[in-house]
């Protein structure tokens, strides 16, 4: 993985500093909080329900043990010793003191780690594929990519005071397992016809409360362009997206009101104009970033496992995902124990999940967007032993992808957008299926849950959606069927009426058993809802 | 409304011409200051770089960036006139607009000094190529 | 009644405006009338309180409840971690939010 040098961690103990006067001059009063917001949540600080809330960039979800250590430690010396693991990849702590800030962002420093935007109208965290330099059917890593991006993005001069918040994905695999299309810019890594590497964009995409799937503007850019193109897509951006309305301020709606043809065009003004500007970083700095990423030194060993055991091979087929090195398997670990809270982990499960990854993965660990935790790289000859120490410790929840994986935004229990709760419903949505057993038999399906239309939750994305609202003072939530953030990316659509709490978990029984009821062999219940349509649930649900 | 510089990264005279607004500059072909508010298109300026001496641009709010994009788009397309940044220009936001190539800055309300010299000073280095002729790290590591 | 409410500058932590001071008990706030702005105005000067807010709230008996449920899970905590509200041993309090 990436390693600062130091220019690196130069400008990271720079922007500590940096903040630590910030804070100061907030806390003498000598800025308003008006001005000081900005600056906090350029540090990824809000002001939350019920403290402080720092989150901390974990850029493309990729950590080491250290790294990981410093997290639980993070959590016992400034929060209450506990994290939430968030959907773009990153870590947020809910009980942060103003006070004690910039000395958490020292110690975040000393680990080469920093929550440097990863809020505000500024480029946010890079995310990409949780498996990335490990899964069987990528095309290279993504993550030299990204990590050229992060370094780009980072305290970029002309793009700190966009419209709005801009997100930027990458990955290099046909299968999509970042919501690439959903992301104000998405970059895949592809092979062109001259068998070069290059990489497509897709511009505009986004959840929040108008959703949007990114077209694609340009099909191929060479790799020592990559930069060059990324600033063009910004600059039409931040000179004409739109600022007179927050709702309207992402780029989508820009994309969207200009219409992709007039969009790419200005994009490809720009791009002809900034190539002249020499704003590229050298190639032989691209090079330079891939060395990080090369592959760890791979053992042999068996490539199967001892299935005698019936839980253990439930979750090997659950949870382990297809590695390039047919012995290796990248090996998730659920932070979704049935009742539990999604993403949610203990310092003292953090501390475990990096020992293990020094033991089992090559001091490695990723953070998915489904806020669980990936081994990336483990022998499977390594798994049961793995899988032991898993279970002892509670996270041996064999439930990758199914209906109890549910991914839920803080919602009203933590955040101050909130409109209802999130977690509770997770908690007995997961706890009513492990009762009724119908877990395994549903297979994949993608619950998503969020508490208000911003959609951090990825509500428009699940299999299942549901949203949050505020139905004159108490918790309602809306159904939708039919979302996917894979590469058959598509929006769920509303079933009708709302519910109430315990309406809502009823509704979602309700709909699966439609599932099974009407499924044909081999069809998830994506597939079901495609090929059936919407009618038969909704019949279900309100006649 | 003539905000006061307070800073200026420059050695020549300043412009004693008032600065007219966006539209009087692009019809009357003699100003030689103008003012650019956050929604004019500063590529429109070009036909008058010659001539201008003095590009004030209107930050209203600070919040509103896009006077960062026409400041580092007049530089690229070689003004070398004062690029004085007006209006609601906070101190931590000046190390960036020196990057986009601002040299001089009139804040509604006037900046500490000792602030503003921190926050120029903060970071050792840089991670792009903007117009101010730095050096970003990127190059720098394959020297 | 008419309530305060906000947090503390430095450590975060959810307040109430209880006449004089402020409080981390919802209980403890009291009906400001019309004096709302001119308490935040000054308390905001002050630092002595951050992102302060009024909101409807109604006294039940030496309770104070608050109109929104927003604003009775900031003045509990959260609802999914009893462990952690400032009332972690009364069964009955996260009931009483929703």
């Amino acid at each position: 993985m990436y390693l600062y040098d130091s220019y690196d961690q130069a400008m990271v103990d720079a922007r500590v500093e940096e903040f630590r006067d910030q804070a100061q001059r907030r806390l003498e009063g000598r800025i308003t909080e008006e001005q000081f917001r900005p600056l906090r949540l350029m540090n990824g600080l809000y002001l939350q329900l019920h403290a402080y809330m720092l989150r901390v960039a974990i850029p493309y979800g990729t950590l080491n043990s250290t790294q990981m250590h410093m997290l639980a430690d993070i959590a016992d010396k400034y929060d209450r010793g506990y994290g939430h693991f968030t959907t773009r990849q990153n870590i947020q702590y809910n009980w942060i003191k103003l006070e004690e800030t910039a000395d958490l962002l020292a110690d975040l420093a000393s680990v080469e780690m920093h929550a440097i935007q990863t809020s505000g109208n500024c480029i946010r965290n890079i995310s990409s594929d949780h498996f990335a330099g490990a899964a069987a059917d990528e095309l290279v890593d993504p993550r030299p990519y990204a990590e050229l991006l992060r370094q780009w993005s980072s305290f970029h001069p002309e793009f700190s005071y966009l419209p709005r918040k801009f997100k930027i994905a990458v990955i290099a695999a046909e299968t999509d397992r970042a919501a690439m299309k959903l992301h104000d810019i998405g970059i895949q890594i592809i092979k062109n016809d001259a068998g070069e590497l290059g990489a497509a964009f897709y511009v505009g995409g986004g959840m929040g409360r108008t959703p949007m799937i990114a077209p694609m503007i340009r099909e191929f850019v060479p790799l020592d362009q990559l930069i060059t193109y990324a600033e063009a897509c910004l600059r039409v951006y931040n000179r004409y997206g739109r600022r007179d309305n927050k709702y309207k301020a992402r780029i989508k709606i820009l994309v969207h009101e200009l219409g992709k043809e007039e969009y790419t065009a200005q994009v490809e003004e720009e791009f002809k104009h900034m190539l002249e500007q020499g704003v590229e970083p050298p190639f032989a700095e691209l090079e330079r970033l891939r060395t990080f990423f090369e592959d760890p030194a791979f053992a042999d060993g068996a490539k199967t496992v001892d299935r005698s055991d019936p839980d253990f091979a439930l979750w090997v087929d659950r949870n382990t995902h297809r590695h390039k090195r047919d012995n290796y398997v990248s090996a998730v670990i659920s932070l979704k124990p049935v009742g539990g809270i999604p993403g949610d982990a203990s310092a003292e499960q953090m501390h475990l999940m990096a020992d293990l990854a020094k033991e089992f993965s090559f001091d490695e660990l990723r953070v998915m967007h489904t806020q669980n935790i990936v081994l990336p790289h483990v022998r499977i000859a390594d798994l049961h032993a793995l899988w032991t120490r898993l279970e002892a410790a509670g996270l041996g929840a064999p439930n990758l992808d199914t209906i109890e994986d549910i991914i839920a935004c803080p919602g009203l229990d933590y955040c101050s957008l909130a409109n209802a709760r999130s977690i509770p419903l997770a908690q007995r949505i997961s706890e009513r299926f492990a009762e009724n057993g119908r877990t395994e038999e549903l297979g994949e399906l993608k619950l998503k849950i969020s508490g208000c239309i911003n959609a951090c939750g990825h509500h428009h994305a699940g299999h299942i959606g549901i949203l949050g609202v505020d139905k004159k003072g108490t918790e309602n939530y809306q159904l939708l069927l039919g979302g996917s953030e894979a590469q058959d990316t598509s929006l769920g659509k509303i079933t009708g009426r709302g519910f109430d709490e315990n309406g809502v978990i009823d509704a979602i029984e309700t709909v699966t058993d439609i599932y099974l009821e009407k499924r044909e062999d081999g069809e998830r219940f994506l597939d079901t809802y495609r090929r059936i349509g919407m009618d038969p649930f909704k019949e279900a649900l309100y006649d | 409304m003539t905000d006061a510089v307070q800073f200026r990264f420059r050695d020549d005279e300043m412009t004693t011409s008032p600065a007219v607004t966006f539209e009087a500059c692009c019809e009357q072909s003699n100003a030689t200051a103008v003012r650019l508010e956050p929604g004019d298109d500063a590529r429109a300026l070009l036909p008058f770089l010659d001539r201008l001496e003095l590009v004030e641009v209107n930050f209203p709010a600070y919040t509103d960036g896009r006077g960062y994009s026409a400041a580092r788009i007049l530089r690229e397309e070689g003004y070398t006139g004062e690029l004085r940044a007006v209006g609601d220009v906070l101190v931590d936001q000046i190390a960036y607009m020196r990057r986009c190539g601002f040299d001089a800055f009139a804040p509604a309300t006037p900046m500490d000094e000792g602030d503003v010299d921190a926050a120029l000073n903060r970071f050792p280095q840089v991670y792009q190529k903007m117009v101010d002729g730095r050096r970003p790290i990127p190059d720098l590591r394959h020297e | 009644m008419k309530i305060l409410t906000g947090n503390d500058l430095k450590t975060g932590e959810v307040i109430w405006w209880d006449g004089e001071s402020w409080s981390r008990h919802v209980d403890d706030a009291v009906d400001v009338g019309d004096a709302a702005d001119a308490i935040l105005a000054r308390e905001d000067a002050a630092r002595r309180v951050n992102s302060g807010y009024a909101i409807e709230a109604s006294q039940e008996g030496d309770r104070v409840r608050p109109a929104h449920i927003k604003d009775r899970v900031r003045a509990l905590g959260p609802t999914v971690r009893p462990d952690l509200t400032l009332k972690p041993d009364d069964p009955d309090a996260i009931r009483e939010v929703v």
